[in-house]
């Protein structure tokens, strides 16, 4: 299959804020995972989970990238960290040397310094830290390897990064289990960020935390922003804590971008139908809104990723599709200074956002 | 809402207390707990993991896993006998959790529905079959009519073309779907009460939103009465009619939804609320949060048990007295001693001129 490279990777994708440098751009960032099937084990289709991806983050920005279970927002964000190396297309990256290293072609060396430099934070704290090491050990071992610390300067360089994450450095030869949710993750934020990284991936950072810890992460995590002049790229599910985060939003569906705005503007007038039926849903904290701005009901599920149907991937549950959307593909394209959709009728139609 | 504002009380939870004891220790998981479910109304209990919530709706069903025990109070289930008449109500905490009667009970009175569809149904049985099963258990049916009913109510909880889903594994169907299917089940019984225990936390935001909408129609066509058990204060201002909020075994305060969002009287039930990034409010700030975690609940505090955390903290007091149930309005009640307590201070909104301590 096809995507309309010219207008995927031309001027369109620059929708970037003219102010800031380009940080990390994805270009045409494809994962296909295949399926395997029948007694000889052969290759019989692909899961497209990320499927021509052209992404541009620029210095300094938290940009947000939402979209439903197993949109491929996890396994795009995973591999701007390689933690696989499935994917097809380029990841260019603007290092702290003034290299562009292009991230598919890195040599062990460099790879080294990219993953110093390009962090993740991850989902569950609870799965993601091994129960068998200790704290120091933990958030020590990226400086190990990075720098080649040891002894004294390495638990000075750990203690110091504990205690900025808000946990005590006396706790540091505890296991991860001695510690609550909320504390486990700034464990997590701690690891990513004790090799002074310049772009963290945030994958559902705080989704498996409780409403009281959440907002002190999620304040945490601005705060280090500030301090160490840090990235983000934000995925998650949930629309209300990337709208507080985020400078601006890519909403992905079935492997791919279908919006990417500034997050005021997306959340005020989308410019895609996927994007306003997932702002309709989200559930409004009071009661005295319950039955304005009727939501808006998608049926159905998720079209199988391994079969995506013809032309536009969202056309079997938009209420607005033609028959244009079932027989072209829409690219990705700037429908407003700043502002990208991929949607035959974007300019068009009229839809609603949240106030 | 088409819901009548005042239902008759369906289950009454008085003083329940849930402990689980080991050989260490004794966790109070459920601390003194009073609760009213009404019939044709949604009651959302709410509170971070560890508050108890859950334990709470599996002791009404006396589904608490040992160590864990009911060891005091009364849930009473008022349910009118086969005929319509009235008869005594039953006390479900008294009751044996594998004697008969609680499992005449579970199901057919009160169903239940989790967190995690997908394996709360079995993997190797259709999920027609698996619904015809709970109509068998209760009813005295043919196979054969069993199977008609699971694809009629497969219907009316939304799967499209029912009679070919009726054959199909869990695993062949999505999250959402997977939920649907548990609502069917426990719907087949025509329930007085369906406990939901966080039923839309593992799916995404439209899924949930579909599953709340069900919910929603089904009471008003059944009149049943949901409980609605919750971390999400969004998906609580959608669905309740009254809200209890709960820390660490204990309800600390309740009231009708829109009395306890616009003038929540517990400083955990402000601190919640304002927590709380909301959509269209100004981004980028930061959001006020409350100090410190929920403590270990093996190791509950003295007095109040939000003390520690509390932005309204009065030492000497706060750490010191249980602050007892306080009837701030008709059905609306908290547990502060900011309100109504020894000195008899009137029952204002305490607001940040209440005491300046810390």
């Amino acid at each position: 299959m096809t995507t309309d490279l010219g207008q995927g990777t031309g001027e369109a994708a620059n929708a970037a804020p003219a102010d800031g440098a380009v940080h990390l751009e994805t270009s045409d960032l494809r994962v296909h995972f295949p399926i395997r099937g029948g007694i000889r084990n052969r290759v019989t289709g692909h899961v497209r989970a990320v499927d021509g991806v052209d992404l541009r983050v620029t210095r300094g920005e938290t940009l947000g990238l939402v979209g439903e279970s197993g949109c491929g927002k996890t396994t795009f964000g995973s591999s701007i960290v390689r933690t696989h190396d499935k994917m097809t297309g380029g990841i260019r990256y603007h290092a702290a040397d003034g290299r562009v290293l292009e991230v598919a072609e890195l040599s062990q060396q460099e790879l080294r310094t990219y993953r110093s430099e390009v962090r993740m934070i991850f989902q569950n704290p609870h799965s993601s830290l091994n129960p068998r090491r200790t704290l120091a050990e933990i958030v020590g071992e990226p400086l190990k390897i990075a720098e080649g610390l040891s002894g004294a300067a390495l638990e000075e360089r750990v203690a110091a990064m504990l205690r900025r994450v808000g946990l005590r450095p006396e706790y540091m030869r505890r296991y991860p289990h001695a510690f609550s949710g909320g504390e486990r993750q700034r464990v997590s934020i701690a690891r990513a960020l004790v090799p002074a990284p310049r772009f963290v991936v945030a994958d559902e950072a705080v989704s498996a935390l409780d409403v009281s810890v959440r907002s002190q992460i999620l304040n945490l995590l601005q705060d280090l922003q500030e301090e160490f002049d840090l990235t983000y790229l934000f995925i998650s599910h949930d629309l209300s804590v990337v709208e507080h985060l985020c400078d601006r939003v890519a909403v992905m569906y079935l492997g791919r971008i279908v919006e990417l705005s500034p997050t005021a503007q997306l959340y005020a007038a989308p410019r895609h139908p996927y994007t306003e039926a997932l702002l309709s849903a989200v559930p409004k904290p009071d009661p005295r809104l319950r039955d304005r701005g009727r939501r808006i009901v998608l049926t159905g599920d998720v079209p199988d990723p391994s079969n995506p149907p013809s032309g536009c991937s969202f056309r079997t549950r938009c209420r607005y599709a033609t028959e244009l959307c079932a027989a072209e593909e829409p690219p990705l394209r700037e429908v407003a200074p700043g502002r990208l959709s991929a949607c035959h009728h974007a300019e068009e139609l009229e839809l609603a956002g949240v106030a | 809402m088409t819901v009548p504002s005042t239902g008759a009380p369906l289950v009454e939870v008085k003083g329940l207390r849930t402990h689980f004891t080991t050989d260490e220790t004794t966790v109070q998981a459920v601390d003194g707990v009073d609760l009213t479910i009404r019939r044709g109304r949604t009651l959302c209990v709410v509170g971070e993991s560890g508050c108890g919530k859950s334990v709470t709706a599996r002791s009404i069903l006396q589904l608490v896993e040992p160590p864990g025990r009911i060891v005091d109070g009364s849930i009473l289930l008022h349910h009118p006998a086969e005929d319509g008449s009235s008869q005594p109500p039953v006390d479900l905490a008294a009751l044996s959790p594998h004697g008969r009667r609680i499992r005449d009970i579970r199901g057919k009175d009160i169903a239940m529905i989790f967190q995690e569809p997908m394996s709360s149904l079995s993997l190797v049985h259709r999920v027609g079959s698996q619904i015809g099963e709970a109509l068998r258990v209760h009813s005295d049916i043919s196979r054969k009519e069993a199977r008609r009913r699971a694809v009629e109510l497969l219907g009316t909880v939304g799967i499209p073309d029912p009679a070919k889903r009726a054959d199909a594994y869990p695993f062949q169907l999505s999250g959402g779907m997977c939920q649907r299917v548990m609502i069917a089940m426990a719907l087949a019984c025509d329930p007085a009460l369906l406990i939901a225990d966080e039923p839309t936390t593992a799916l995404d935001v439209t899924t949930q939103a579909q599953i709340m909408d069900l919910l929603r129609g089904l009471q008003r066509e059944t009149g049943m009465a949901i409980m609605f058990i919750t971390h999400d204060m969004g998906v609580v201002a959608e669905m309740a009619d009254d809200v209890a909020v709960m820390y660490l075994g204990t309800v600390v305060e309740k009231g009708p939804v829109d009395d306890v969002f616009h003038a929540p009287k517990h400083p955990y039930t402000r601190a919640l609320l304002d927590s709380i990034p909301k959509i269209g409010s100004a981004r980028r700030q930061r959001l006020p949060s409350i100090r410190g975690t929920v403590p270990d609940p093996a190791r509950r505090p003295s007095g109040c048990v939000f003390h520690n955390r509390c932005a309204e903290f009065m030492p000497g007091r706060c750490d010191v007295t249980l602050p007892p149930p306080v009837a701030v309005a008709p059905d609306r009640e908290v547990r502060c001693l900011l309100h109504g307590s020894t000195d008899d201070q009137p029952a204002a909104p305490a607001t940040a001129t209440s005491k300046e301590q810390r």
